[in-house]
């Protein structure tokens, strides 16, 4: 067999097809926050909480009204959604125009909380929740064994990335959604709801949160503090795409997942610091990140 | 004025007591402090319940020991021993706390005892894992009480290697317990006649275990040994059955395994997996008539840890009773002189270096159609005895040993 520094190639197919499966959830986590971010300019703390609320309504959905996956892909991430918009229209929109910190802090503090009573009720173990029939199983790839749910995981994960890129960047909506947050009075000029605008974005970014959620349901163990854990990471995948870039945190998802599970093959110990090693690097030579436009 | 006289010589006449036999219960109050990770990774192990397995308890001792009131304070670690020292410190130097129980996270375990040593109370230890606790850790000040990493590789590494499991590809997390466990089951695989083929040592926690799955996988060794604990092993658990590591031949062994994990992992995808646990809940009627009433308190069945919990707090308040005491060293040493034999365990003693000895038990994950409810998780294989299962005293590097 074919070595590359001491690992089998077929080891590495493996890993790098593993690596995308995880950088598609780190792109779809960081549009998110990318969205919400580039147009709003709010620092959401809250996001790991929204992937966390969207997994644990998947599984509350299903034991208490029996609502199936495929149900739950559309409706945990409106219902989360509404929370989000809630949250926006009752607390963000307080404090709107002020310094970032307050953003961050604000949405810091309603993480906590979500995750502080959650955990009251439901405990950290895990709920369980059980692989939809469809995807039971999987195939021999020849390199590895593929589980049918990761593929779906990767071609879904990037149909919803690709097709929020285009609706922000190729679409009237998406051109009133960014000129609205540079001009506010003038398209409020123009007849058009700004206020309303902003709940919605906010409330659509934290649906790709709680998409990402669903999506991780039936392979994670779905505890009140998932959320926390993956938060942190998915910043830096957006440092490192450059805030508020919508493509470029898509693109720095995906890619962070390879290099995360690249190292994970040849040095494991590191793989959990290896993209904030990369965000520092990239940090120093070009301070607005990959894809971030020079200030 | 004879009022004041009065209160002035019984306040003399105690203090001198006090000072002079130790034959008495201070403050009146027998104070029990219960200190555990109560919102984290380990909360549902010990957490919320153990505090009323711990009432449950002093409830059923009657609520008071010798006229004597017991109180009970509680507080969240948070997995943090500058918590827990801070902590333990404010009970026993300011709030007459005369014992602590519960204590999991083997790096509080650790920075606790240290407190209590310095001021001379006791900690009843039932929920921590690490073996140096009562090795190059212990103190005269406290009773390790449930389990260890030593007995738990005992338990099952010798299981699967007599099975015919010989190669072995050990997950490690990657910090001071998940070591100390890698180097537990190293010594007992290769002691009879396994061999270790790879290991990782992967960050601890890891949300997604997929790569190191593969990698273990790729390896094709008969065994993959999970030296976690927690959400890192019900996450790795998911992640094999997801990637089928079983059907494919190869055995997954849960090294730290709980009841609240298995419950979280459910038996559709635990099914087969073998564990060593202290005690299950189903094994004897007086085990089941105290589950169930842990289930009506609480709403879930015990762990291990919570049924240690009440043990250890029920063998304590006999002590004192006994004693007539609560000082530290008079209570500890009427606990190693009297035998446990209680729903927990039977013939259980207490050693000179804190050790609780007693049977452990190799347990088997039940499938879906075995399993006749939530709860119905184990089946109990093999019962390890005590000697077997803890390590012998002529090993032993405890201060408190002379070897």
């Amino acid at each position: 067999m074919s070595m590359i520094f001491g690992v089998p190639l077929a080891v590495l197919w493996g890993q790098l097809l593993i690596g995308i499966i995880n950088g598609a959830f780190y792109a779809l986590l960081s549009l998110g926050l990318a969205v919400i971010f580039g147009l709003l300019k709010i620092i959401n703390f809250a996001h790991g909480a929204m992937y966390m609320l969207g997994a644990m309504c998947t599984v509350l959905l299903f034991d208490y009204l029996g609502i199936n996956y495929w149900v739950a892909l559309f409706l945990a991430p409106v219902l989360v959604g509404l929370v989000g918009v809630v949250i926006e229209y009752f607390l963000l929109r307080r404090i709107a125009g002020q310094d970032h910190i307050y953003s961050l802090l604000l949405t810091f503090g309603v993480a906590l909380m979500l995750q502080g009573v959650l955990t009251n009720f439901f405990g950290v173990s895990g709920l369980r929740y059980s692989m939809p029939d469809t995807f039971q199983g999987g195939m021999n790839l020849g390199f590895m064994f593929l589980p049918y749910y990761r593929a779906w995981v990767i071609v879904v994960a990037l149909l919803v990335c690709f097709g929020t890129w285009f609706m922000i960047e190729k679409t009237k909506l998406g051109s009133y959604l960014r000129a609205g947050t540079e001009d506010a009075q003038l398209m409020q000029g123009f007849g058009i709801n700004v206020p309303l605008l902003v709940s919605l974005t906010y409330g659509f970014g934290v649906m790709l949160a709680a998409f990402a959620g669903v999506l991780a349901a039936p392979i994670y163990s779905v505890t009140p503090v998932m959320g926390s854990h993956i938060l942190i990471v998915v910043f830096a995948v957006v440092v490192i795409g450059g805030m508020g870039s919508i493509g470029g945190a898509i693109i720095t998802g995906v890619l962070m997942g390879v290099v995360e599970g690249l190292t994970k093959t040849f040095y494991p110990p590191a793989s959990s610091a290896v993209i904030f090693l990369v965000m520092v690097v990239v940090l120093l030579i070009r301070p607005t990140g990959l894809f971030g436009k020079e200030a | 004025m004879t009022m004041m006289k009065k209160l002035l010589t019984s306040a003399v006449a105690s203090a001198l007591m006090v000072g002079g036999a130790q034959a008495e219960i201070s403050g009146d109050t027998v104070k029990i402090g219960y200190l555990a990770d109560m919102s984290g990774t380990y909360r549902d192990l010990a957490g919320p319940n153990g505090l009323k397995a711990m009432e449950m308890a002093i409830a059923d001792f009657g609520g008071k020991v010798k006229g004597a009131e017991i109180e009970v304070v509680s507080a969240d670690d948070r997995n943090s021993p500058d918590v827990a020292s801070s902590t333990v410190r404010r009970w026993v130097e300011n709030e007459g706390v005369d014992m602590v129980g519960g204590l999991v996270a083997s790096s509080v375990t650790i920075a606790a005892t240290k407190i209590l040593e310095e001021n001379d109370k006791l900690g009843l230890v039932s929920g921590s894992a690490a073996s140096s606790i009562t090795n190059e850790h212990c103190t005269p000040n406290h009773i390790h009480y449930v389990y260890d990493t030593y007995a738990l590789s005992i338990g099952t590494p010798t299981a699967i290697v007599q099975e015919g499991g010989k190669t072995w590809y050990i997950l490690t997390a990657d910090y001071a317990f998940g070591h100390a466990m890698e180097a537990d089951v190293t010594r007992v695989v290769e002691a009879n006649g396994g061999e270790i083929v790879g290991s990782i040592r992967h960050p601890f926690p890891t949300p997604d275990f997929s790569s190191f799955i593969l990698q273990a996988q790729a390896s094709g060794a008969d065994v993959i040994a999970l030296a976690n604990a927690g959400a890192d092993t019900t996450n790795a658990i998911t992640t094999a059955a997801e990637f089928g590591v079983t059907q494919a031949g190869q055995t997954i062994a849960g090294l730290v395994v709980f009841l609240s994990d298995v419950h979280a992992l459910g038996t559709e995808v635990a099914q087969g997996l073998q564990l060593t646990t202290g005690w299950y809940w189903d094994m004897n009627d007086e085990t089941r008539a105290w589950a169930d009433r842990f289930l009506e308190a609480t709403g879930a069945r015990p762990t291990m840890v919570h049924a240690g919990i009440y043990s250890s707090t029920m063998q304590y308040l006999k002590a004192v009773e006994a004693t007539g005491s609560d000082d530290a060293q008079t209570v500890r040493k009427q606990m190693m002189e009297t035998p446990i034999n209680d729903m927990f365990a039977k013939n259980g003693r207490i050693r000179e270096d804190g050790r609780m000895v007693h049977d452990m038990y190799l347990a088997q994950v039940k499938t879906p159609e075995e399993s006749t409810g939530e709860w119905d998780l184990y089946d109990i294989v093999r019962t390890i005895p005590a000697e077997e299962a803890y390590r012998p005293l002529s090993e032993s590097k405890c201060k408190l040993v002379n070897n």
